[in-house]
C-alpha cells in the first residue's frame, strides 16, 4: 500500500529546510524499497513546529515536527509511515490545541490540499461558491457580501459589500477586480499563506467579484519579495483556465474573467491602493486624491474593486455558506473571522484564524506560549509598521476593530510582532520615522520631509538633547503627519511613534507620563 | 532616437513581446532585470521609444523602486529583513555580523564582485525570525553561525 506523506512547500517551512527534509524523505523510501505519495501542501500555520510533517493514516493525519533532514532516517526506523512512536511525533494534526482551537473559515483548506491541484481544491468543497455566484444576479452577489459584514482586511476595515455595490452600480464598458497582494506589513504573512497554500481560492473570490460587479478582468498586485506565492499563483492561474474556471465563459456561463499576477518591485507605499492603481498603469507609485474613489474611477480611469487577498479568499466561503454563516461569527460590528499572525519574540509564533472577540492576551500566552527569550514581553505591536505599540496594560484588549480604535490602535491586517523587555522603545520610534522617510512616495510635504526631521528629532532625543524642548516639537510634528499627510503612510507613522512615546517614557529619557506631556 | 548604442537582442526580445499589454512598462522592467540583473542606462531609450514615453519618465520610474537597480549586482544578491518582528529576534546583531562578514554595507557590492547586500522590509516570514532571501532562496531563524555556513557554500 502506498502511504501518503506531506511535506509543506510553504516559504516558512522552506525557509527552514522543507525542500532537504522532502528529498531526504523520497531518498530514504526508495532505499527500503517503501512506496510513498510526497504532497506538498500549504503550511498548517505551527511554525515552531515546521516543517511539520504529516502521515496519513486510518485514524487520521499524524504529525511529526519540527523534521530536519537528519532526523529522516530515525522517523523511518521507528515506523512513522505506520503512526510509529518517535520524539518528534506530535500525534493527530487536527488534535494539536494550538489547531483545534481554531475557527477556520478563510483556511479551511491552508495545510491540508495539496496546493497545485485543481482536483484536490474541489473535492474540499472548492469552487462552490462559484457555481452559486453563477445563478445569481451581481446584484444579489453583493447582497450576500454586504450580509456577511466581511470588512477589508487589509488594514482600513471598509465593508467590502458597499465597495462592491458602488462598482456594480457606475456604468462603464470596463472595470476591473483587483487584488492588493502587496503585503508590505511587516509581522504579516497571512496573505503569502493564502497564495502558497491555497491559491484557487483567491482566484475564486476575484471571480466570484468579477462575475459580480460585471468586470472582466482581474490582476493581482504581488510583491517582488514572494517569488513562491508567484509561481503558485501562476500554476493555479493556469490550472483554472485549462478547466475553464477562467476564460472567455466561466463553466459554459457565457461569462467572462481573466485574471494575471503582475510583479512590484520593492515600493512599500504599493500597498496603498492608488498608489498600487498608478504602478500597475506602469508610472512611480505616487498617491493618488481621493475623491474620485477608486470604485468609480480606479485603474485607467475605469470602476475599480480593490480588495486585499484575505477579503477575496474570504469570499468563496460566504457565497457556498450564505452571508448569515459568516456573520454569525465574530462580535460588534467585526463579525467573520481574521486570520491572526503571531510573530517576533514568542515561543510559538504562527497562524491562528478565530472570530473576533479573543484578547491579545490569550494570543500571546495560550496560543503564542509566552517570550520565545523566556523574558517578560514589554510591547507588541498591532498591524504592521504603522500599527501602535501596546504595553502589558492593554493586553486585555479584544481582537475588534472598534476596540482597537478606542485605545487609539489599530487591528490592520491582523499581524502581532511581540518584543521582550531588551527592546528600547525610543529606537523602535527612530525605526518608524526612518522606514516612512525610506518609503515614502514623496507627494506630501508632511510624510515626505516630516519623517526626515522626525527620525532628527528622534535622534537628538535618544542622546538626550534639549528635551523639553524636542519632545513637544516631536509631538507637533506628529500632529502635522496625523493631520497633514495625504495617505496612511505619513498619516499613521505617529501610532508607533507617539504609542512608545505614551507607553514608554523611560526610554525616551523622561520619568513618567506626566513629563511626556 | 539614434546614435545610442546597440543593445542586447535579448533586450528587444523582451520589449516587443510586452510592449502591448496595459501598464506595460513594470513587466518589462521586470524581464529586463531577470535577464541581465540590472537595467542598463543604454536600454532606456528603447524602452521609452516602444511605449512613448519620455527618457525622464522611465529613469523616474526605476529610480522610484527600491527593488529596480542601474548597475550589475554581484553574483548573488543577499536581502536582509530588517522589518519589526526580524528586530525582536536579533536582527541587529545580524545585520553587524553580516556587514562585518562581507565588508560591506546595504546597496554595496564586495570587492570580488561575489555578494549584493540589500535591505528588505519583511520577506513574509515572521513567524521564523530573523529571516534572509538569497536568489530566490529564502532562511529562517538565521545566525550568525547559518549566515555564514551558508554564504561559504554559495562562495
Amino acid at each position: 500500500m502506498t502511504t501518503t506523506v506531506y511535506v509543506p512547500c510553504d516559504s516558512g517551512a522552506l525557509c527552514l529546510g522543507a525542500d532537504k527534509v522532502a528529498s531526504k524523505i523520497v531518498e530514504e523510501a526508495k532505499n527500503r524499497n517503501i512506496d510513498i505519495n510526497l504532497i506538498r501542501n500549504g503550511s498548517r500555520g505551527l511554525f515552531w513546529l515546521e516543517p511539520l510533517v504529516e502521515v496519513s493514516t486510518d485514524k487520521g493525519r499524524i504529525a511529526y515536527g519540527p523534521v530536519q533532514p537528519h532526523d529522516v532516517v530515525s522517523l523511518f526506523d521507528a515506523g512513522f509511515l505506520t503512526a510509529g512512536t518517535h520524539p518528534l511525533a506530535l500525534g493527530l494534526t487536527d488534535e494539536i490545541p494550538y489547531l483545534k482551537q481554531q475557527e477556520r473559515l478563510t483556511f479551511a483548506r491552508v495545510g491540508i490540499t495539496d496546493p497545485a491541484s485543481l482536483d484536490d481544491y474541489l473535492a474540499h468543497d472548492g469552487y462552490r461558491g462559484l457555481k452559486n455566484a453563477l445563478i445569481l444576479s451581481g446584484a444579489d452577489i453583493v447582497k450576500h457580501v454586504t450580509d456577511s459584514g466581511l470588512r477589508g482586511r487589509g488594514g482600513a476595515a471598509f465593508p467590502t459589500g458597499i465597495k462592491w455595490n458602488t462598482v456594480l452600480n457606475t456604468v462603464s464598458e470596463q472595470k476591473y477586480i483587483i487584488c492588493n497582494a502587496d503585503e508590505g506589513d511587516s509581522g504579516t504573512y497571512s496573505d503569502r499563506m493564502i497564495m502558497e497554500g491555497d491559491p484557487f481560492v483567491l482566484i475564486e473570490g476575484m471571480t466570484i467579484a468579477g462575475i459580480a460587479v460585471g468586470a472582466t478582468q482581474g490582476y493581482i498586485y504581488l510583491r517582488c519579495e514572494y517569488p513562491h506565492s508567484h509561481k503558485a499563483l501562476n500554476t493555479a492561474i493556469s490550472k483554472a483556465y485549462e478547466a475553464g474556471y477562467l476564460g472567455d465563459s466561466i463553466l459554459g456561463s457565457g461569462k467572462k474573467f481573466d485574471l494575471e499576477v503582475r510583479l512590484g518591485a520593492g515600493a512599500y507605499i504599493c500597498g496603498e491602493e492608488t498608489s498600487l492603481m498608478e504602478s500597475l498603469e506602469g508610472k512611480r507609485g505616487l498617491v493618488r486624491f481621493k475623491p474620485p474613489l477608486p470604485a468609480i474611477s480606479g485603474l485607467f480611469g475605469k470602476p475599480t474593486v480593490v480588495n486585499n487577498v484575505i477579503s477575496l479568499a474570504s469570499v468563496p466561503i460566504i457565497l457556498d455558506k450564505g452571508g448569515e454563516y459568516y456573520k454569525n461569527f465574530g462580535m460588534g460590528r467585526s463579525r467573520g473571522t481574521l486570520p491572526i499572525q503571531l510573530a517576533g519574540n514568542l515561543k510559538q509564533p504562527g497562524l491562528i484564524e478565530l472570530a473576533f472577540g479573543v484578547t491579545l492576551r490569550e494570543l500571546l500566552y495560550d496560543f503564542g506560549g509566552g517570550s520565545a527569550s523566556g523574558r517578560p514581553i514589554k510591547a507588541v505591536q498591532v498591524g504592521g509598521p504603522l500599527g501602535a505599540y501596546l504595553p502589558e496594560s492593554q493586553f486585555d484588549t479584544l481582537v475588534d476593530y472598534e476596540a482597537f480604535a478606542a485605545i487609539w490602535a489599530v487591528l490592520g491586517h491582523g499581524g502581532i510582532v511581540a518584543f521582550d523587555d531588551t527592546v528600547d522603545m525610543a529606537e523602535m520610534a527612530r525605526y518608524s520615522m526612518e522606514f516612512c522617510k525610506i518609503e515614502s512616495c514623496g507627494k506630501c510635504t508632511p510624510c515626505r520631509i516630516g519623517s526626515t526631521r522626525g527620525m532628527e528629532v528622534i535622534e537628538d532625543i535618544i542622546k538626550g538633547h534639549d528635551l523639553n524642548k524636542n519632545i513637544p516639537l516631536l509631538r507637533d510634528l506628529c500632529n502635522t503627519l496625523l493631520n497633514g499627510s495625504l495617505c496612511a503612510l505619513g498619516g499613521m507613522t505617529p501610532y508607533p511613534v507617539l504609542s512608545a512615546l505614551n507607553h514608554f517614557p523611560a526610554d525616551f529619557g523622561i520619568a513618567d507620563q506626566a513629563d511626556a506631556a | 532616437m539614434t546614435g545610442s548604442s546597440p543593445i542586447n537582442p535579448n533586450v528587444q526580445t523582451i520589449i516587443a513581446s510586452l510592449k502591448d499589454k496595459p501598464g506595460a512598462l513594470l513587466p518589462i522592467l521586470h524581464g529586463i532585470q531577470d535577464e541581465l540583473g540590472y537595467i542598463p542606462a543604454e536600454t532606456v531609450p528603447a524602452i521609452a521609444d516602444a511605449l512613448n514615453l519620455s527618457r525622464a519618465e522611465v529613469h523616474g520610474v526605476i529610480s522610484f523602486y527600491h527593488y529596480f537597480r542601474d548597475t550589475p549586482p554581484g553574483k548573488t544578491t543577499i536581502h536582509l529583513c530588517r522589518a519589526e518582528s526580524c528586530q525582536a529576534m536579533g536582527a541587529k546583531d545580524l545585520e553587524n555580523h553580516v556587514k562585518n562578514r562581507l565588508g560591506i554595507d546595504y546597496h554595496e557590492t564586495t570587492k570580488d564582485g561575489v555578494f549584493s547586500l540589500e535591505p528588505v522590509y519583511c520577506l513574509g516570514l515572521c513567524a521564523c525570525s530573523p529571516s534572509m532571501q538569497i536568489g530566490n532562496e529564502v532562511y529562517g531563524r538565521v545566525s550568525a553561525e547559518s549566515f555564514d555556513s551558508t554564504i561559504e557554500a554559495l562562495s
